[in-house]
């Protein structure tokens, strides 16, 4: 396999999902085989080509920076699982 | 519903001279859903009293002779990937099964203020990925025209919900072929305008650079009125295009005389169903037959389509699902040792197998040491698609190729991964270049399922495939037939 489990263990950690133990060992030979698939790329010969990032050409939109009506905290508030006052409310992150 | 109108352009010509009402085609309407979704299973939520609210005041207005547009008091459902005020909105996915959205969509603003009725909120796969709408959360919808068969996906939930008579029109949207394969397979209209056509703002976004919003309907006349209230650049979509909307329906006539039509020669390779192929090759005949040239083209990237898509969209998506971690809305699994651990087991018990599977690929292919080989390679190779179009399209007019290589299959039966993406080779394309794209109906199966012809245009050029694709339906017996459902 192309792919080790610490592989998938890593990328796990990078993508912030807590898979189980029989998760990995799934996700391990299904991206085993959706990787295979798609190497059949790296062999396309691509020097020299531009990289095209969005189907049609783009350019940064700017607009006057003004203030405009937005949400109000409370509809901002409305689907937080856990808030206090006027915060959103999460597990602690700074020790004592 | 035998005599009642079934197309939205017949539906607002009947409510124009009062030969029938805005609100007893929403109470038909929300009837026939009651009687028949719980078979057919495209509606996650069905809105009701906004509805028939929505109907009355269409009704008034028809009454005084101001409907607010051709789609004025028309039934319209819309894929859970769109954001409505006030109504959950789920995007097929547990980690939002309670998240009810504070503003509406752009689309959805504009259909409201076109006077549409918002019959409700159709099922999907999960974040869009899919094909078959088997990867929702919650659950299965069936083929109208097969029960023991998907839709297609990931709008399965609004292709069946238009294929089976239970909405007279509806939206979903496209990334890889996600509405012009359910259109396929469930025997209607699914039209995916040019990238930025329509707004994606405040549509629960997937795989930003490939996202389309795009309409089903019964026929072409419709698909373009549903074009023409959504379309148009929106401010609050920095992806959004200027140029102006032209009058869609008003340049449907005309034929296809004089066209130049090509068919990719890759489109017609090994993996295509004969069945499939033998229709659309008959279709391609019609449109000779009323005038157009046709000609071979080739398009040699096609093979790499899939490939470049799976790297591109998992990408894109690694970054956009990101957001989902219990703090600001959604599911949160509480009790964890510290916000990280909290984050990791929301994500883990809200996401489903798919879009876990395609969050580790997309981290995957970004991640220190990857990112050249895959996503830097798959940016390339979209820019060989792109230049293979371009060239194509230096020669003709249109494309003419198969939407999917075969017809609806049964709820189970792709249950490896790949065989499931290898269902969108001959969309993808489409979707990677941002060309407007349609899939009318043009034959069906021995067995009797729909089977799909697709039509890619130039950037911007809806109404040169729109005309044709108009010409071919008006010149075929396949338009408006639907299943016996009831």
């Amino acid at each position: 396999m192309t792919i080790s489990r610490q592989d998938v263990e890593h990328v796990a950690r990078l993508a912030r999902l807590a898979l189980s133990e029989s998760e990995t060992a799934r996700m391990r030979e299904q991206l085993d085989g959706i990787l295979a698939y798609i190497d059949t790329l790296r062999a396309l010969d691509t020097a020299g080509v531009e990289p095209t990032s969005h189907a049609v050409p783009q350019v940064n939109v700017m607009r006057d920076d003004e203030q405009r009506p937005c949400l109000s905290q409370e509809a901002a508030l409305a689907n937080a699982p856990d808030r206090s006052d006027v915060f959103f409310r999460v597990p602690r992150i700074i020790e004592d | 519903m035998a005599d009642t109108p079934r197309t939205i352009h017949e539906l607002s010509a009947a409510f124009t001279k009062g030969a029938a009402s805005p609100v007893a085609v929403a109470e038909a309407y929300l009837a026939r859903i009651g009687a028949l979704d719980e078979r057919v299973g495209a509606f996650l939520t069905v809105t009701r009293d906004a509805a028939l609210a929505a109907a009355r005041a269409s009704e008034a207005r028809y009454r005084a002779g101001a409907p607010l547009s051709p789609i004025d008091g028309a039934p319209i459902a819309l894929k859970d990937v769109f954001c409505t005020a006030g109504v959950r909105t789920t995007c097929g996915s547990k980690i939002l099964e309670h998240f009810v959205p504070p503003y509406d969509a752009t689309m959805v603003d504009r259909l409201r203020r076109a006077g549409a009725v918002i019959l409700g909120k159709t099922n999907m796969d999960e974040f869009a990925m899919g094909s078959s709408t088997e990867h929702s959360g919650f659950q299965l919808t069936r083929n109208p025209w097969d029960l023991t068969r998907v839709p297609g996906g990931s709008s399965g939930g609004s292709a069946a919900a238009v294929a089976g008579g239970l909405a007279a029109g509806s939206f979903g949207t496209d990334t890889g072929g996600s509405v012009r394969q359910p259109a396929a397979f469930c025997g209607i209209v699914g039209f995916k305008p040019t990238y930025g056509r329509i707004s994606r703002y405040g549509l629960i976004a997937f795989a930003s650079s490939l996202d389309h919003v795009a309409p089903f309907a019964l026929d072409i006349v419709d698909a373009a009125l549903l074009l023409g209230v959504t379309a148009g650049h929106d401010p609050l979509d920095a992806t959004s295009v200027a140029a102006p909307v032209p009058d869609y329906v008003a340049r449907l006539a005309g034929g296809v005389s004089g066209l130049r039509i090509g068919v990719p020669d890759e489109y017609f390779g090994t993996g295509l169903d004969p069945e499939v192929e033998r229709s659309v090759r008959a279709a391609i005949d019609v449109l000779r037959d009323l005038g157009a040239t046709v000609e071979r083209v080739s398009l040699p990237s096609t093979e790499y389509g899939v490939a470049t898509y799976y790297i591109v969209a998992p990408a894109e998506a690694s970054s956009n699902l990101a957001r989902y971690d219990g703090v600001k809305y959604g599911l949160r699994v509480p009790g964890g040792r510290d916000l990280i651990d909290m984050v990791s087991r929301t994500r883990a018990a809200g996401f489903g197998a798919e879009v876990k599977r395609r969050i580790m690929l997309g981290t995957y292919a970004l991640s220190t040491g990857y990112y050249d080989a895959y996503y830097g390679q798959a940016q390339k190779v979209r820019t060989l698609v792109r230049r293979e179009f371009e060239a194509a399209f230096a020669r003709v007019d249109l494309l003419a190729a198969p939407t999917t290589p075969g017809v609806a299959f049964k709820h189970g039966e792709k249950a490896d991964p790949l065989a499931m993406y290898m269902n969108d080779v001959y969309t993808i394309p489409a979707s990677m270049t941002g060309l407007p794209a349609v899939s009318v109906p043009c034959g069906f199966s021995a067995s009797g399922l729909p089977i799909g012809l697709q039509l890619i245009g130039r950037a911007l050029d809806e109404p040169t495939l729109l005309r044709a694709a108009h010409a071919y339906e008006q010149a075929t017996p396949w338009r408006g037939r639907v299943p016996e459902l009831a």
